[in-house]
């Protein structure tokens, strides 16, 4: 019978063992479990003292009782609001403000409706303003249009682009294997443990393109400004980044700026939302104190917002005699995967570059790897290897780079267990006895890699099918996550399958979690086989993603664990990434070793035959 | 010129020229059909016009004359029921042309296939990755 308990009427009843003389003594017990539970005094009873349910302790005396009462009551009321709290937490509890969502609620920013609404439209020239139609709204390179209507927004802009007239600024080319050509910084992440030479040695490179965020809503701010004040409403995913940059940006003192997050569609890091704010809040300027809303045209999203950049990484390693890896080297070139607001000493927004007398753009960067870093994260191994070395090249790129979900993750770890593999056929050795045995000092990942691969030595095999495994540790200190892989080349290359078991510690909704577990993997699933953004590409035609008929059958195991909770959001992308590559070669025996895997790609990797 | 949108009658004072997506969302303030592309190649605006699916984005005020629009706020409430039920979305920025998509399927055919689902969804862009659940919501609001 516990101590303190509530009573189907939502009374407590509390059974201590220390007898109430009229020295107060209850009366302060019951004060104190009034606030450890946050109830009403008047709802707490202390039962007097019964040898048939109260606690023995013994005799009232010697002025211990409040000290030994008080501490045995605390003790019990946080053992009862654990438990409290896990009528929620644990639970796969529905977002009820889905249910207004799906009656078409007007939920979005793209839905605000204020009094006096103004539209406005933004061009962000490419090059260089050579002339604008009199009576555009002008500043520097930056034009735009105020209108009564969305409609008129549409057609003011349409009219002014095609009466503006601006350098064309053909961009180089800055993709992947470019990028070892272009001005750089280099450091060494890390490293550890002495070289061996080996025996043996192998080397691969492997790449991935940029990649564009691609939400499905554009995105979209409204601004008002009263006097020197300045109100943002924005699916930012920094506010307070945001609200430095936009001080800075119109010389203002951030107490003169407030920014209200009003959500967006999904952005999957930083995509257009910060700079389509600084848009609207140029316009506002001009519009006497009436809010105005400016929304990105699929064009501009897919254009103007920043992208997650192209990545090239060499992975070198020495084998010793029985096959054990005794070097392992990962070197990277990459753009830095952060160019965020609110971070530098002028403004990170693309407006506030084009006005006149703009100050110089920030660069993009990486954080550092305390926090997560940038290009190099998850390049840091998460397996035993006695020795290994990364280093980092941050390439400077004309086009504009940003935080795409799981940043160099998705890159590093595509990269790293796709090399593994590579030394895992090349030493005949199971893919998956390989990974247990560099993961015998880390339980969680061994569990997490047996989770998803269940049932792997029995894996079925057919003609033109093929299995394969990715693992890691998200930023070597985040969640677990292993994915098993099952595709079908025939035609092209189909994902049939996907299990992803991960160990988020307590899942405080482990539907919750499950969903971003798939929808990581299903982006994933999508930039295998799809993705690579060119600056000219301006629609859903020119930059294809995943649809429905190519999303894998996805199967969620969570490890059960009451361990810390971990974010979920990005640590299947990697994982999903380098299964389908290992998948592919099981399938064909070659090895393609560039996202995406296009038909080209198999069918160049096919005929080259791959080097083993 | 005379809208009929989920039943009522709306007088409405725009150029026949003008897109059903803005008569819908700022002559008569229905939100719930969103604005993903502008070219009629998300399916984020959906809406039924006389039962069969289209782009509001591509079709006109004048196109619709005589017409009977409905839109996600016009369907039956099983539909979005069985979409909250299985939680099939992330963000909920496609949800709507999932919904219109998903009533226009059932329309037509009651007791679809999981193939027939993926079918009918495929101009329905989702980029959170909800597809599973979006898939499994269309069959439960099939069986209720």
């Amino acid at each position: 019978m516990s101590v303190v308990a509530f009573t189907p009427e939502g009374r407590v009843q509390v059974r201590t063992g220390k007898v109430e003389l009229g020295q107060g003594l209850h009366h302060a017990l019951a004060q104190i479990v009034a606030d450890e539970l946050g109830v009403a005094l008047d709802a707490v009873d202390l039962l007097p003292v019964d040898t048939a349910h109260s606690p023995d302790m013994g005799v009232t005396s010697g002025s211990k009782s409040l000290e030994e009462a008080g501490a045995a009551l605390r003790a019990a009321c946080a053992e009862l609001q654990r438990e409290r709290s896990a009528r929620h937490v644990g639970r796969p509890l529905p977002r009820e403000a889905l249910r207004v969502l799906f009656a078409g609620a007007p939920v979005f920013i793209h839905d605000l409706q204020p009094e006096g609404l103004l539209h406005g439209r933004v061009l962000h020239p490419p090059g260089p303003l050579r002339s604008a139609p009199a009576g555009a709204l002008r500043d520097g390179d930056l034009l735009g249009v105020l209108a009564a209507t969305n409609a008129e927004a549409d057609a003011a802009v349409a009219r002014l682009a095609a009466a503006a007239r601006w350098d064309a600024m053909p961009l180089p080319p800055e993709g992947p294997h470019e990028l070892p050509h272009l001005p750089a910084t280099v450091r060494t992440v890390g490293e550890h443990g002495t070289p061996q030479p080996g025996v043996r040695r192998l080397r691969a490179v492997y790449a991935k393109p940029w990649m564009a965020h691609a939400s499905i809503g554009p995105s979209c701010a409204l601004a008002q400004w009263a006097g020197d004040r300045l109100h943002v409403w924005s699916h930012t995913q920094g506010p307070f980044n945001l609200r430095r940059d936009l001080a800075l940006a119109f010389g203002l003192d951030v107490a003169q700026v407030r920014v209200t997050h009003v959500p967006g569609a999904g952005c999957y890091g930083h995509n257009g939302a910060d700079d389509v704010a600084f848009d609207a809040a140029w316009l506002a300027r001009r519009a006497e104190g009436r809010p105005v809303r400016v929304v990105w045209s699929r064009a501009d999203e897919l254009t103007q917002s920043p992208q997650g950049p192209a990545m090239r990484i060499e992975l070198e390693a020495a084998l010793g005699a029985q096959g054990r890896i005794v070097d392992w080297r990962h070197t990277i070139w990459s753009p830095g995967h952060s160019r965020r607001p609110g971070r530098a000493a002028t403004p990170a927004l693309l407006g506030a570059w084009q006005v006149a007398g703009a100050k110089p753009a920030p660069p993009s960067i990486d954080m550092p790897l305390a926090v997560g870093g940038g290009a190099e994260r998850n390049a840091i191994p998460g397996y035993a290897l006695p020795a290994w070395q990364v280093r980092c090249h941050t390439v400077a790129t004309q086009r504009r780079s940003s935080a795409l979900r799981s940043l160099g993750a998705l890159g590093n770890v595509f990269a790293a267990e796709g090399f593994l593999d590579e030394i895992a056929h090349a030493t005949n050795r199971d893919p998956l006895a390989l990974r247990r045995e560099l993961l015998a000092h880390d339980e969680r990942g061994l569990a997490v890699l047996d989770a998803a691969c269940r049932g792997w030595a029995g894996r079925p095999r057919r003609d033109g099918w093929g299995h394969g495994i990715g693992y890691a540790r998200y930023k070597n200190t985040g969640a677990w996550c292993a994915v098993w892989a099952e595709v079908e080349v025939g035609a092209k290359l189909h994902v049939r399958r996907l299990r992803i078991a991960a160990d988020v510690g307590l899942a405080v909704n482990p539907d919750g979690v499950a969903q971003q577990l798939e929808g990581g993997a299903i982006q994933a699933t999508s930039a295998c086989l799809l993705e690579s953004a060119k600056p000219a590409h301006a629609g859903w035609a020119d930059y294809p993603i995943l649809r429905f008929a190519d999303v894998p059958a996805i199967e969620v195991a969570l490890v059960p664990s009451t361990e810390p909770s971990l974010g979920a959001g990005e640590c299947s992308l990697g994982p999903t990434a380098a299964a389908i590559g290992n998948a592919l070669f099981d399938a064909l025996g070659v090895r393609v070793r560039e996202l995406p895997f296009t038909p080209e790609r198999i069918v160049a990797a096919i005929d080259e035959g791959t080097p083993t | 010129m005379k809208l009929s949108v989920n039943g009522r009658e709306h007088a409405v004072d725009a150029p026949r020229a003008a897109r059903l997506l803005d008569v819908l969302r700022d002559e008569l303030g229905l939100k719930g059909t969103r604005e993903g592309c502008g070219s009629g190649d998300c399916g984020a605006c959906q809406v039924l016009l006389g039962g069969a699916p289209m782009a509001a984005c591509q079709a006109t005020l004048g196109a619709c004359e005589g017409a009977a629009v409905t839109t996600v706020e016009g369907l039956e409430p099983k539909l979005a029921q069985a979409f909250f039920d299985e939680q099939a979305a992330q963000c909920g920025f496609c949800s709507s042309g999932m919904l219109v998509a998903a009533a226009a399927l059932l329309r037509r055919n009651p007791a679809p296939t999981e193939e027939d689902v993926k079918r009918a969804l495929d101009g329905q862009l989702c980029r959170c990755g909800a597809h599973p659940r979006i898939v499994r919501a269309v069959l439960r609001a099939a069986r209720a």
